[in-house]
């Protein structure tokens, strides 16, 4: 058994909170990069520069890269052989979240209730994806998810006569649906297979994965480069005002699923696709 | 084309904006969202406003006093900041999500409102109200909070300042980037560009 000492954990968290928020990973940096020399309408190119220097101005000064800093997501791996002391891990991720918020200067977005409507004041609850693994580390990866984009995710239940082309229907269709309103060059993450809460986990999870890599699953790694094609000829471009850069990436995690269903799961995000680790 | 203009405006150089043109914002603007739109609206509502589409005598009341901004003339960012650090006038500032807006816009529209910034789409009653009277829908660039930042100089809250990021703020603004998206015509840049690039 290893003891972690949960405020640890907090201070991991708390960094975790305002790094992601100022800095993209490197990935996300390269593809927004990469896009403005592919891209051939000159408004696009226009907008692509000023996210590039958005991004610039983001870290030199601390503003956050987008005011809106999201509903703080986290994929907690917990290695079984990990023992925590001094309290409760989730009290301690949402005492990170807190600080991080706070003392970096982020949006409070949260409300306590989804129809009374009070802002909780500290960007807390976070949500958090548990995973007992093997080992004796803690992997936290957190993925603030801002909700213009989040707005714009579906769930399609499909049949699974629906096939393949069913599902590279459903993709294509919610990313046209999102349009604008999503902040393109967007990035798509796609959840396949499960239950009904499995896929949309596997979406959001999706996500997290470096752009420019591929599903080591050879049909699913295909259809990635072929929806990302596809998503590319739609002319929905850089902020949605035409061109050819309207994904970055199409990330596709697929599961096991019932004899009746194909569940599939769309997480829509805008190229603010944050994402940052720790291992303690 | 490039274009500069000063806000508050005149009708008649909200009329002469095209969908694509790029103009550069410098004055006065106001911030709301969500949760400000719904307590103009409740304001509306008790200060005896009706049916935003009903027309004729007594369809619309003078919204002075009833609001916490004079509407005539003016712009409303839907935008809730992110906290201000020291010596700085305001936090990340981009625009959020405008279809969220569509239920509460026609009826400001019609109360004298002429512009809005925002990202995404409208829907058919918020277009039509921009025509009917005159109005334009700008884009502000989503996700460019820090860089949009840097073209506001000041902030003041002036109302609803118990919603936090979502009170009305008033933005002094120098050169603000913002794109025509939707024009006085009912010209939808969204719908244009997006089928030119289109395979
Ligand atoms: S969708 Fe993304 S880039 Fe756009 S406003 Fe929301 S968090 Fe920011």
């Amino acid at each position: 058994m290893r003891s972690i000492d949960v405020n640890k954990i907090t201070e991991a968290v708390k960094n975790l909170c305002i790094d992601a928020n100022h800095r993209l990973a490197p990935d996300m940096e390269r593809a927004l990069l990469d896009a403005e020399d592919k891209e051939e309408s000159t408004l696009g190119r226009q907008i692509l520069g000023q996210l590039k220097e958005n991004l610039d101005i983001a870290g030199r000064d601390m503003i956050p890269i987008c005011q809106d800093t999201g509903m703080a997501v986290f994929f907690v791996k917990v290695g079984q052989e990990v023992h925590f002391e001094g309290g409760s891990l989730t009290d301690a991720i949402n005492e990170g979240v807190r600080r991080g918020y706070t003392e970096g200067y982020l949006r409070k977005s949260v409300v306590s209730d989804p129809l009374i409507r009070k802002n909780t004041g500290d960007n807390t609850p976070a949500i958090i994806h548990y995973d007992i693994v093997s080992g004796d580390k803690v992997e936290i990866t957190i993925a603030p998810k801002g909700f213009g984009s989040e707005n714009m995710s579906r769930v399609f239940m499909l049949k699974p006569a629906d096939g393949e082309e069913g599902v590279k229907n459903a993709i294509l269709q919610a990313v046209k649906d999102a349009g604008p309103n999503a902040c393109p060059p967007m990035v798509v993450g796609v959840g396949i297979g499960g239950t009904f809460e499995k896929c949309a986990e596997m979406a959001k999870e999706a996500l997290t994965r470096e752009v420019g890599t591929h599903s080591d699953i050879e049909y699913v790694a295909a259809m990635e480069e072929e929806l990302l094609e596809k998503i590319n000829r739609t002319g929905i471009g850089p902020a949605g005002l035409g061109g050819r850069i309207t994904a970055l990436a199409v990330n596709i995690n697929t599961y096991a699923t019932h004899i009746a269903g194909l569940p599939v799961a769309v997480n829509i995000c805008c190229h603010v696709n944050r994402h940052a680790r720790a291992v303690l | 084309m490039d274009k500069h203009l000063n806000v508050p405006v005149g009708k008649e150089e909200i009329k002469a904006l095209r969908a694509g043109d790029m103009v550069f914002l410098t004055g006065t603007i106001y911030t709301a969202r969500d949760a400000a739109h719904k307590r103009m609206d409740e304001a509306l509502l008790r200060a005896g406003q009706t049916d935003p589409n009903a027309s004729g005598e007594g369809a619309a009341v003078n919204s002075t006093g009833v609001l916490p901004l004079e509407l005539e003339g003016n712009i409303i960012y839907y935008m809730g900041p992110s906290p201000a650090r020291e010596g700085r006038p305001i936090g990340s500032a981009g625009p959020t999500t405008a279809s969220r807006m569509d239920k509460y816009a026609p009826k400001l529209l019609d109360l004298g409102l002429l512009g809005m910034i925002g990202k995404g789409k409208r829907s058919r009653e918020v277009i039509d109200a921009i025509v009917r009277n005159g109005a334009v829908y700008f884009a502000a660039i989503g996700g460019a909070g820090a860089l949009l930042s840097k073209a506001i100089t000041a902030s003041e809250v002036i109302a609803y300042d118990d919603l936090g990021t979502e009170a009305i703020r008033k933005l002094t603004v120098k050169d603000f980037p913002a794109i025509v998206v939707i024009d006085s015509e009912g010209n939808n840049l969204y719908e244009s560009a997006v089928q030119q690039y289109s395979l």
